[in-house]
């Protein structure tokens, strides 16, 4: 190995030495008691003692993001190339969805529990609300952007309107999908943790909740790394995903 | 093959600029015509309305014989996502019509490319590119074609090989070809055009048919002329010869200051 490979892997552990550090510093200057602030030791010795535990709850969690995350880029899709394709369902629904974007997702939530139930129905709907915009937004955007010379040539080659969407505006505006369903996987877990905080008797969310009101604070640390890195990893998964996606598509 | 004549005549705004006119301009039924000058006097604009493309264009006058055309652009708008092979079969793929692979492999071998059949064109060079949309260009089955600077990116004797070529597989039909290159418009042209910054003008073409020859006297000669005729190379005279097409351009009231100015190199 190199000096600067070694480099790199100590710039990469630098960060998260720092943020261990500053927390624990939190802990000690500020004579912090275990259910406000547990330090990262305590939080870690919780992880490892509870791992069943906060796996089971984690793999809920990831099932619900999942499933939501999937629903959403697919109706996300449908719904932007069937507004790419309509000029009048633009006008009409456009609105609708700007308006249904000033609605606050979390006041949404009670509702949902009402209507899909405490399962996970009613999260994975919250998810998918959360992420349905982005998705609709980022693919609609792209799609309305297609290079002129290639629409011109599609012209004078005779297509179709729906020929040129289907063989060239969908294909051109993949990227724009790809970008909308990256963003979508970071929005994804915070609609199901919403969700879960509203009516729950299971997930990550749940557990937070839980361990707080019993005052077990480093429980909910344990939990909300998890969430985190679940979160991260998500995202990155969904990147690589889309990447490779793309590279063997060509564009 | 049925091909019609083109016809344009009259005055091109874009964005209130005046690019081109008032000027007149024929292309005879099944003959190539080369419109031949320096970059931005509106040679692509002239393609553009013959195309249908003419919606940014502000046209005023008349335009006959544009149908069915096919329009091979300066850029080659080849689609990243499409194998080199799709991007020649595009337009059948557009019309909803069946998919004749053979025969776009049969062109594809001809401009020289049947092995990068299943390459994507990222993977290609400039010429190679210019060579697939050719390609495309060839295999679109329409009585006119409309080509802007189609041998551009090509060296010396693919350039020659392509334009054989062209030719041959455009027998019959009504081409307009936009090109830069005297020789091109020498050894190619039935009828040629000069458009510069003073107006449109015909130039007598050698004698022959096309292709001729590369190194031809005659044609040498033509490419001279033609040369001479875009203000390259001073020749004695040449200031009355060049004040004349300006004539038209004072008689027609100026719609806007700059109207007047030599326009081109903005
Ligand atoms: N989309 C456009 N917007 C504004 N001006 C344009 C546009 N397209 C062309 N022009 C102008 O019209 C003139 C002629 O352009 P073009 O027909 O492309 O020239 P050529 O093909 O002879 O190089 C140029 O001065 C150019 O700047
Ligand atoms: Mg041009």
């Amino acid at each position: 190995m190199t000096r600067a490979v070694w480099m790199r892997g100590l710039l990469g552990v630098a960060p998260v030495v720092l943020a261990l550090s500053l927390w624990q510093a939190a802990v000690w200057l500020g004579d912090l008691p275990r259910f406000i602030l547990p330090g990262p030791a305590a939080v870690a010795q919780t992880l490892w003692h509870s791992r069943a535990l906060i796996a089971e709850h984690a793999l809920v969690t990831l099932t619900e993001v999942l499933a939501g995350l999937m629903l959403g880029a697919a109706l996300g899709g449908v719904s932007a190339i069937g507004l790419a394709a309509s000029a009048l369902a633009r006008r009409l629904v456009q609105p609708i969805l700007v308006f249904t974007q000033a609605v606050p997702v979390f006041a949404l939530a009670p509702i949902l529990t009402l209507w899909f139930g405490y399962g996970m129905g009613s999260k994975i709907a919250m998810a998918l609300i959360i992420i349905y915009f982005p998705v609709t937004a980022s693919f609609l955007d792209a799609l309305t952007r297609t290079h002129p010379g290639w629409l011109e040539l599609a012209r004078v080659m005779g297509a179709s309107p729906l020929r040129v969407l289907w063989h060239i505006r969908v294909p051109a505006a993949l990227p724009g999908f790809a970008s909308g369903v990256k963003l979508a996987a970071v929005y994804a877990p915070i609609g199901a943790i919403i969700g879960e905080w509203v009516g729950a008797s299971r997930g990550l969310g749940y557990l937070m909740l839980l361990a707080n009101g019993r005052a077990k604070t480093d429980l909910m640390f344990a939990a909300l790394i998890v969430l985190a890195l679940l979160t991260l990893a998500l995202h990155w998964a969904v990147g690589a995903g889309l990447r490779r996606m793309l590279q063997r598509y060509g564009a | 093959m049925n091909a019609p004549a083109l016809a344009l005549h009259g005055t091109a705004h874009i964005a209130g600029r005046l690019v081109f006119g008032p000027l007149s301009l024929n292309a005879p039924a099944g003959c190539w015509t080369c419109l031949l000058g320096p970059s931005g006097v509106g040679k692509s604009t002239i393609l553009r309305l013959f195309a249908g493309l003419g919606d940014g264009i502000a046209f005023d006058g008349a335009l006959s014989g544009a149908g069915q055309v096919a329009l091979m652009a300066q850029d080659d708008l080849l689609l990243p996502w499409l194998s080199v092979l799709d991007n020649v079969t595009l337009g059948a793929r557009l019309r909803g019509q069946a998919v004749d692979g053979g025969a776009a492999l049969q062109v594809l071998e001809r401009v020289g490319l049947a092995d990068r059949a299943g390459d994507r064109p990222g993977d290609l060079s400039g010429g190679q590119r210019q060579r697939v949309a050719l390609a495309r260009t060839l295999t679109e089955d329409r009585p006119v074609v409309l080509l802007d600077e189609p041998f551009s990116a090509l060296d010396a004797r693919t350039r020659a090989q392509m334009q054989d070529l062209t030719v041959e597989l455009l027998t019959g039909r009504t081409v307009l070809l936009v090109t830069h290159d005297p020789a091109e418009a020498a050894r190619l042209g039935h009828v040629l055009f000069i458009l510069t910054e003073d107006g449109l003008q015909e130039v007598p073409p050698p004698d022959g048919p096309i292709p001729r020859p590369v190194g031809d006297a005659a044609v040498l000669a033509a490419q001279a002329r033609l040369l001479t005729h875009l203000g390259a190379v001073p020749v004695a005279g040449a200031g009355t010869r060049g004040a004349a097409p300006r004539a038209p351009r004072d008689i027609f009231p100026k719609k806007e200051p700059g109207a007047g100015l030599p326009r081109g190199r903005r």
